[in-house]
């Protein structure tokens, strides 16, 4: 399964994969980041029961330092 | 004497708002913010590096959200769209936050706002329940608009972002204040801790910075001048200043007694 994340594409050797399971495989666990999907949040509290699929377009974004 | 800043129905002790950007290292940030005493720091919202290893500290881990109140930004935005998307992923972000600064930039080379744009996210984050206060150019009747909309502070500018130009135009922010019911606060420009005292003098409520600490030669002293000067500032404005006299000189040691 191909998804777009922050632009970019990546492969998964899956056919589906929880956002859970998402942020976990991309070494994310535990940060504090906001993720959107095909231009949608994703509340933190339905990472578990939300399915990626094939084309998904993620964003996945955290607080920089900024003015 | 309790002189707080009022802001969407929390008050905070200091007048000095900051960013969190541009400073050598997140110790440097802290460093820095410590010694401006501010409560309300500015952050920006961008992907994250995606390769990046586990245990690599982040800019929250310096500045916890349970110690700092965050004011998450819309920097980098160009239409009310990409600002109201940026502000509702700062939300989720940070666990339903409402407090924001709205920022919708105009040009590139200037960072100017684009007002229009500015208003129309506005009206937006209004109704879907943020605070919000707003980075605005400082024409007065756009300033009393963003009010009319329910924004909780309009921020003009002193002139424009990263400058350090100073204030340009004290009359238009003294209009500004004179009309307003919600804080004033200058946003962007401040070069240096004068220029935050004359913001203060002015009767503004605060001021917000980033550039003039993170970009002086020594940042940690600097942001403590700016948390005196703002102080400072703010104590001349409540005191009420002596009306200035051209050519009435008046001494202020006794014009009697003198030894003949």
């Amino acid at each position: 399964m191909q998804l777009t994340i922050n632009g970019k594409p990546r492969n998964f050797d899956v056919i589906t994969l929880s956002v859970e399971n998402l942020v976990a495989s991309l070494n994310l666990e535990g940060k504090r980041l906001a993720i959107e999907c095909n231009g949608e949040i994703v509340p933190r509290s339905q990472f578990s029961v939300t399915q990626l699929v094939e084309g998904d377009q993620l964003e996945i974004v955290g607080a920089v330092g900024g003015g | 004497m309790s002189d707080l800043l009022k802001i969407a129905g929390k008050t905070y002790q200091s007048r000095l708002l900051v960013g969190t950007g541009k400073y050598q290292d997140f110790a440097q940030t802290r460093a820095a913010i410590d010694a401006s005493g501010a409560e309300i720091v500015t952050v920006a919202i961008r992907r994250t590096n995606i390769g990046q290893t586990a245990g690599e500290p982040s800019l929250l881990d310096f500045l916890p959200p349970e110690e700092f109140t965050y004011l998450p930004n819309t920097a980098g935005c160009y239409s009310a769209d990409d600002a109201v998307r940026t502000l509702r992923l700062a939300r989720e972000l940070l666990d339903g936050h409402k407090l924001v600064k709205l920022e919708v930039l105009g040009d590139p080379n200037t960072l100017y706002p684009n007002m229009i744009e500015t208003i129309a996210a506005a009206k937006v984050l209004v109704k879907d329940g943020f605070d919000v206060m707003v980075y605005c150019s400082d024409d007065p009747i756009i300033a009393k608009q963003l009010e009319d909309i329910g924004c909780c502070a309009v921020m003009p500018l002193a002139s424009l972002i990263g400058s350090g130009m100073g204030i340009l135009n004290p009359w238009n922010l003294q209009i500004i204040i004179a009309n307003a019911n919600i804080p004033v606060l200058v946003d962007a420009g401040v070069g240096t801790a004068s220029d935050a005292a004359i913001a203060m003098e002015l009767g503004c409520q605060g001021v917000l910075m980033n550039t003039a600490i993170a970009a002086a030669r020594d940042p940690v002293l600097m942001a403590s001048a700016m948390k005196k000067a703002v102080e400072a500032g703010r104590e001349a404005y409540l005191a009420g200043r002596m009306p200035k006299k051209l050519y009435s000189a008046s001494p202020s040691s006794p014009t009697t007694g003198l030894i003949k």
